[in-house]
């Protein structure tokens, strides 16, 4: 509080008089409005450097589903730099209608340009529902979007439906995951919810689907676009474990911080990431980044190996919705074991190098795709023909 | 002076709810309440702010009258102010109720303590984990908004700048803009300091502000608590444990162990899924 | 260091600390009280039994508003053999008006008496910790804490920091305990319905029941016992620390044999276990009580050793010593002196309370707790009491008189075998309970 803050202050940049600040688009006036013509399911497409997020696939998969009882449109917005092939793209996964805004300005999300397309769109073309991804990108969107249209907006949905009234059933863990709760938005429109990555299913890819793209004009005053984003970033080590879609987890079991190198061998040969639980990470054998449980990450797997880890409720809440759990322990009594689809009772000393090797086995007789590398990640790559044993 | 104010909520350890067997009801009795978790790196980002430029930091909550040991425990901690917005016709708020009533009440420590430059709230709270909070503050008050901070790079008062790196799924984005902004923090932020003990003497003697309905003489009543929130909660249930049937795998030896494991993933839907079965047919 | 100067800082937020310091805070003196725990209780653990009286010269009527579980109408004594029990007990409709005594839980009496404290005008300093004394010499001038800036003087510093005094022994009023000084306790809290513990202990509505346990504890000195809450069971067992040490045996392994007792089993089946907790208690006793007051500080309840361990009263015998303290520290501002003359009025007015007196009255116990053979007391007498018990209740044709001497027999073996050991045994024990 020196008063050479002060002048510091006083000479730079002037403050903003609280008082004339306006909010960016002005709340919606109150009033009767006629929800009625509001029509469609949108789901907005996130997307970085023109590749699209997964969830933004799956969205579109469950809208279909959606707009199909419905009886309405499957629609979606592209927002970005030189992403118009996500425009046709979103029409491969299941969209009828895409609204396009191609813009440098939307080169970067921020914010501020994001929500001015996307209310001009929800605006002018009254979807009924509003869906994005839960992820950070659209959290930090639709948190926006929702207080200037205004409207109900549901975090994190893990089930989506509607009911005979056209209203959205959006269902989302509370408490720690130890409750759902079904949340209704009956008097404004559109309804609107962020929805977990990893839970819908995407439609298989078609090429010959057919749709309609708009083009929408960016419109971004120039006050918009004041904050900057300088670089990204990307994560190195890819501990993605939320999108993750093969996760080899171990716990207190591995007896040390080496043992983490076995698990990185079969998760690498899987194309999946290395999680933990808190006991491994408690002991700092691996970084927090790792954890998966209540205090951790919560994931969904297609496929989850626990070795080492006796499965307690904490552990257990963030991961037990993985498609499938392999468990490796050596105590028959392990309470991973009532929850896991396969079940190995033994040394995982032994038992992980033996997986890993008939894994590299498989791959190297051509059963895995041989790049291993991102097989974990990519659900659009999955094949579409039916499954084949591999070396016969 | 920086004027700094601090988003924080008081809720219940969620960790240590339980569901009752019986009645698939939240025991909530007994359940210690905290400060939310983030909120309190946020607060400690402030401080540091303090202590580095010198800082007003006002600390604001919407809640009970309980609420009040919440702020108590953000002045022993280094906060100069603590307001609590309580009054009936705030229960029962959503994210957007929430954000409309957290908004006026900077607004109005704004005419109190003077314009705001930085608003902290938490990254999501225990018991709502929503998120939502903070971008509608942000938009309410039209500040600019940068959520998920894991840290603040640089903050040039001259220019009235701050440059931060915000956290997301597969990296790290370094993003510039111009004061005022609200963050929304993240645990790897900072470590939340204790207090001193002659913070924790002037927080045990500390009365926080309390503002109700009567202070906001231009508050629009149709935006607040349950009448203003456009969510509603139909049902809560609690989910089917999933039922399983293990398949146990013989051990030994281990490479037949590793080999039937293999197997098996192989002829399930899993592999498709995965994209491992490709390339066979091919 | 803090800015500001107490008239009174008070160590522990327990019942000592805790009725020291609203005693004085009532008064008008500035107090600050420290107390580790999150919150008062937070940690504190006890079998359970909350008394009336003591609270009653403090605060008319405690019991209308403090967090409470169930009004004690019976008292139980059960001695145990291997899968047998010789009971004793009373109940009394008397009980009920005025009560008695209460079972209560820590975490929930602690913070409400602490609050009455705070109402009073004491500072609450919690989740704080004393990690030492600022000394002038002899005289104590206030407290070192482990938060920055953590120095905090008063003219009188009153210690309340329970049975592990770090303080007392900082001041070197008493060393480590030895393992016969102080006994290791175990409780765990069993979840029941309401109304099943009421109907399995015969109870309605409030009342509540004690049950105290000699026996199956493994041969070693140590006292069981088994209270009823208003949805909870408390169960525990204290054994003492030197014949855990002899024995090599964990005290859950005790509990855990406590609870499968046949007598015992079916009064928790059912229950789920809430809590595992464990703690220490002073069984020194009178002769253990160690200096009480000196230049600028005071000692109190656990931390001084005044537990009546006979009796398991402990609590009331903690806020009395409080009190009186408390008294002591408004004298002495008054008279602007805290030197250790003044502050000996503390030790005068424990001497003349029931404090003393009961503690006096039991000093032999220890000694014969120490020195008699436990296993002798705590399961061959036990055990010869109840194959008496059985003999003497089985109708098989035997004559009673016949029954009778075989009884006798029984006891007088378990107590080494001839009537004279017996007899001097009974004598002992006569001696030590009376004082
Ligand atoms: C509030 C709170 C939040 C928590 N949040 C989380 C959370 O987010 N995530 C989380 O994971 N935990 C969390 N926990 C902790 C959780 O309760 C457990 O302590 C933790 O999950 C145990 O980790 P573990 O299974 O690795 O260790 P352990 O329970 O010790 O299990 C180790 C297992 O390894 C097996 N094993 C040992 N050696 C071998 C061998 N050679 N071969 C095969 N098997 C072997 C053992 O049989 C044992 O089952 C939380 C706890 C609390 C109180
Ligand atoms: C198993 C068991 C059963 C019992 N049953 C009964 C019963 O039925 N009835 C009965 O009347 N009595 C009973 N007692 C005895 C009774 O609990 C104690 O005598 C009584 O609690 C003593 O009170 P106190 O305030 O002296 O100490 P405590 O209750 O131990 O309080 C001391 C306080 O000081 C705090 N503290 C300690 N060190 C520090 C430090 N360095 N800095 C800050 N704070 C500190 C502690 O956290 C604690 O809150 C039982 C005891 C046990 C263990
Ligand atoms: N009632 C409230 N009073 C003040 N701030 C709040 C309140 N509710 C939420 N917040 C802030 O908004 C953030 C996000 O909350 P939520 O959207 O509920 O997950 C919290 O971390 C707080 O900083």
């Amino acid at each position: 509080m020196s008063d050479g803050t002060q002048t510091e202050l006083q000479r730079g940049e002037p403050r903003r008089d609280p008082k004339r600040r306006k909010p960016m688009v002005g709340l919606q006036p109150e009033g009767d409005v006629d929800w009625s013509s509001y029509r469609g399911v949108l789901v907005v497409v996130e997307q970085r450097a023109g590749v699209a997020k997964p969830v933004s696939w799956q969205l579109l998969g469950e809208g279909r589903r959606l707009a199909d009882k419905l009886d309405a449109p499957l629609l979606a917005l592209v927002m970005g730099h030189q992403v118009a092939h996500l425009a046709e793209e979103a029409i491969c996964y299941g969209a009828d209608r895409v609204y396009l805004c191609d813009s440098p300005e939307l080169r970067d999300y921020r914010t501020r340009p994001y929500s001015r397309v996307c209310l001009h769109v929800i605006r002018t073309f009254k979807p009924e529902i509003v869906l994005m991804g839960a992820t950070y990108t659209g959290r930090d969107l639709a948190g926006a979007i929702a207080t200037h249209l205004p409207t109900g907006l549901t975090a994190d949905s893990t089930m989506l439906d509607v009911d005979e009234d056209r209203l959205l059933l959006a269902s989302r863990p509370a408490f720690s995951e130890k409750m759902l709760a079904t949340i209704l938005c009956k008097q404004f429109k559109p309804q609107m919810a962020t929805a977990r990555a990893g839970v819908f299913e995407a439609l298989p890819r078609d090429p010959s689907r057919t749709g309609e793209i708009i083009t929408v004009p960016p419109q971004i005053p120039p006050e918009d676009i004041a904050t900057e984003v300088l670089e990204f970033i990307a994560a190195t080590d890819r501990v993605n474990l939320a999108e993750a879609e093969v996760i080899v987890a171990g716990g207190r079991g591995l007896g040390g911080p080496a043992a983490f190198a076995m698990l990185k061998e079969l998760a690498d040969a899987l194309g999946g990431v290395v999680g933990a639980s808190r006991a491994a990470v408690d002991l700092g054998w691996i970084d927090h980044r790792h954890q998966v449980g209540q205090t951790g990450t919560t994931v969904r797997p297609k496929l989850y190996f626990a070795i080492g880890i006796s499965g307690a409720v904490q552990h257990v809440v963030g991961m037990q919705n993985a498609e499938c759990i392999i468990a490796i322990n050596k105590d028959p009594a392990a309470p991973i074991f009532q929850i896991a689809h396969y079940g190995i009772v033994g040394d995982l000393f032994q038992i992980v190098p033996a997986i890993t090797e008939a894994v590299r086995a498989r791959k190297a007789a051509g059963g895995l795709r041989a790049d291993g590398e991102g097989v974990g990640f990519s659900l659009t790559g999955a094949g579409s023909g039916g499954p084949v044993r591999g070396a016969e | 002076m920086l004027h700094l104010v601090v988003c924080i909520k008081q809720v219940p350890d969620s960790r240590e709810i339980r569901i009752d067997p019986k009645t698939n009801t939240l025991i909530r009795q007994g359940v210690p309440a905290i400060v939310n978790y983030y909120d309190l790196h946020g607060l400690e980002e402030a401080l540091r702010i303090k202590d580095r430029h010198g800082a007003r930091v006002t600390v604001v909550t919407m809640g009970p009258p309980s609420a009040d040991k919440a702020l108590k425990q953000c002045i022993a901690m280094g906060a100069d102010e603590g307001v609590l917005v309580s009054d009936r016709a705030f229960a029962g708020a959503d994210t957007l109720a929430t954000s409309y009533v957290v908004a006026m009440t900077i607004r109005k420590a704004e005419e109190e303590w003077g314009p705001v430059d930085i608003v902290f709230c938490g990254k999501q709270t225990l018991d709502g984990d929503t998120g939502q909070v903070g971008p509608g503050v942000a938009c309410r008050l039209d500040l600019e908004q940068l959520t998920y901070v894991e840290k603040v790079e640089h903050l040039d008062l001259e220019r009235r700048e701050i440059i931060v790196h915000r956290h997301l799924e597969d990296g790290v984005e370094r993003v510039r803009a111009k004061l005022p902004v609200l963050i929304t923090a993240l645990a790897e932020l900072n470590e939340p300091r204790r207090a001193s003990l002659p913070g924790v003497l002037r927080a045990a003697r500390y009365k926080p502000m309390v503002w109700t309905t009567n202070d906001f003489p231009d508050l629009d009543r149709s935006k607040i608590g349950l009448r203003g929130s456009p969510t509603i909660v139909a049902k809560t249930w609690v989910p089917e444990p999933r039922k399983v049937n293990t398949e146990y795998i013989p051990a030994d030896p281990p490479e037949a162990a590793a080999e039937a494991l293999v197997e098996r993933l192989f002829a399930s839907d899993i592999a498709e899924k995965l994209g491992w079965v490709q390339g066979v047919r091919a | 260091m803090a800015d500001e100067r107490f008239d009174a800082i008070v160590v522990g937020a327990g019942p000592a600390g805790t009725a020291a310091a609203y005693t004085m805070a009532k008064a008008g003196l500035k107090v600050a009280l420290v107390e580790r725990g999150e919150f008062p209780g937070a940690k504190n653990i006890f079998g359970g039994v909350l008394y009336r009286k003591q609270l009653e010269d403090l605060i008319p009527e405690w019991w209308k508003e403090a967090p409470l579980e169930r009004k004690i109408v019976e008292q139980r004594l059960w001695i145990l053999a291997d899968d047998s029990a010789v009971t004793f007990g009373h109940r009394n409709q008397r009980y009920h008006d005025p009560p008695n005594c209460w079972t209560g839980l820590r975490v929930k009496f602690d913070p409400w008496f602490a609050g009455k404290a705070e109402q009073a005008g004491a500072i609450p300093i919690y989740e704080t910790v004393v990690t030492g004394l600022l000394r002038a010499g002899e005289r104590v001038r206030g407290v070192i804490t482990d938060r920055d800036d953590g120095e905090l003087e008063a003219n009188v510093t009153i210690i309340a920091d329970g049975v592990n005094s770090l303080l007392g022994k900082q001041l070197m009023v008493h060393r480590e305990w030895r393992p016969d000084e102080v006994s290791l306790a175990v409780k765990e809290i069993i979840q029941l319905p309401k109304q099943t513990i009421q109907d399995r202990f015969n109870l309605e509505g409030d009342e509540g029941c004690t049950i105290e346990i000699i026996g199956h504890t493994c041969g070693m000195a140590g006292l069981g016992f088994l209270y009823t809450n208003t949805d909870t069971l408390s169960i525990g067992v204290g054994v003492m620390v030197s014949d855990l040490k002899k024995k090599r045996v964990k005290p859950y392994e005790v509990l855990d044999g406590l609870k499968q007792h046949p007598a015992i089993s079916r009064l928790i089946q059912g229950g789920e276990v809430k809590e595992y907790s464990g703690h220490l208690i002073p069984e020194g006793g009178f002769n253990s009580i160690p200096a009480l007051a000196g230049d600028g500080w005071m000692i109190c309840g656990d931390a001084a050793q005044l537990v009546n361990a006979v009796h398991r009263e402990g609590t009331n015998l903690a806020i009395t010593s409080g009190r009186l303290a408390g008294e002591a520290a408004i004298r002495a501002h008054e008279a602007g002196d805290f030197s250790a003359s003044t502050l000996a009025a503390y030790d005068e007015a424990i001497r003349a309370s029931f404090v003393y007196k009961d503690l006096k009255k039991y000093r032999g116990v220890h000694s014969l707790l120490a020195h008699e053979d436990a296993e002798q007391l705590f399961h061959r007498l036990p055990q010869a009491l109840n194959d008496a018990a059985y003999e003497m209740l089985l109708v098989d044709g035997v004559p009673k008189r016949d029954k009778q001497r075989k009884a006798i027999r029984r006891v007088k073996e378990a107590a080494g075998g001839a009537y004279m050991d017996l007899i001097r045994l009974g004598l002992k024990g006569w001696r030590a309970m009376n004082g």
